[in-house]
């Protein structure tokens, strides 16, 4: 019978997947973007896993909030991915050194 | 069974299409393969009996984020071998913390346990005579409404601030100015003359 481990088991090697993601692609900003869905969708499979074995209807609406956040998440970094992309002519991490931060 | 053979089949399905999302050479691929991981993850909802989010995951995943990636990805001309370059320098390094990260979390899985959750204990229990969608639409529009607003809020945030950056003010355009049109009156534009027979016209 599949338990709540499992899903478990399936949300932490998606969320260590998404980490990964970030890190081997550290010059691609598009990849990293998708490689924070990826974690997003982890979280999300953990909250409802959560919700459906503790009866609790809770996990479910909060997903809906990290769903809503993430898709505001991509939004605003797709458009500053196009601005930068505009201004410079590359999408290179480690050419964004402009604010010398 | 089926329900095992399910879990196994989308768990499998959705944890390969992550891994391709991260390793394809193309990102258009990546949004595919994204794209497929979304749906499985929608059938694991499914399982566990949450449509709601299953189907939203599918609309507002599938229909637009992952569109919208698509849009940038094929909108922006970028060399992606340049950016591919250093992929097998980083790889050691994120597969050390990958792995370590694994381990913790599946030792944190193995260690962890409930405690025994008592009904009157739960914020919000699953009431079986109810759907998922109307459970959840019943708790989202009473108790948790402000919250919702504020996840409007978020969204209108998100909007205005991707429409305020990407919009740029074209230089040598000539758009319709109606205030101005409507300013102009006859006098301004219109001269009767009386001219005479055979003298050229003034202008």
């Amino acid at each position: 019978m599949i338990g709540l481990q499992h899903y478990m088991v399936v949300s932490a090697i998606l969320f260590v997947m998404g980490v990964l993601g970030i890190f081997i692609n550290r010059k691609n900003v598009i990849i990293i973007l998708m490689a924070i869905e990826l974690i997003l969708l982890s979280v999300n499979i953990n909250l409802v896993a959560f919700s459906a074995f503790l009866g609790d209807l809770v996990g479910q609406v909060f997903s809906m909030f990290v769903l809503t956040v993430a898709a505001g998440e991509a939004a605003i970094g797709l458009a500053i991915l196009v601005i930068y992309f505009r201004g410079r002519g590359t999408i290179a991490v480690d050419d964004v050194n402009r604010m010398k931060g | 069974m089926i329900h095992v053979i399910a879990f196994y089949l989308f768990a499998a399905i959705v944890v390969c299409s992550g891994a391709l999302t991260i390793l394809s050479r193309n990102p258009v691929h990546s949004v595919l393969w994204l794209i497929l991981a979304f749906f499985n993850a929608a059938g694991l909802m499914v399982l566990l009996g949450a449509e709601f989010i299953a189907m939203l995951l599918v609309i507002v995943y599938v229909g637009a984020v992952a569109v919208l990636f698509l849009f940038v990805v094929m909108m922006l001309d970028i060399d992606f071998a340049e950016l591919r370059a250093g992929f097998v320098d980083y790889l050691p390094f994120g597969l050390l913390i990958a792995l370590v990260l694994l381990a913790e979390i599946v030792l944190g899985i193995g260690l962890w346990s409930a405690g025994p959750i008592e009904l009157a204990q739960r914020a919000a229990p699953v009431n079986p005579e109810m759907s998922n969608i109307q459970a959840i639409g019943a708790l989202l529009y009473t108790r948790y409404i402000f919250l919702f607003e504020a996840a409007g809020i978020v969204l209108l945030v998100a909007m205005i601030g991707a429409i305020v950056l990407t919009h740029r003010a074209r230089g040598g355009v000539r758009p319709q100015n109606i205030a101005k049109q409507n300013r102009r009156r006859p006098e301004d534009a219109v001269r009767n003359v009386n001219q005479p027979v055979g003298q050229g016209v003034e202008l």
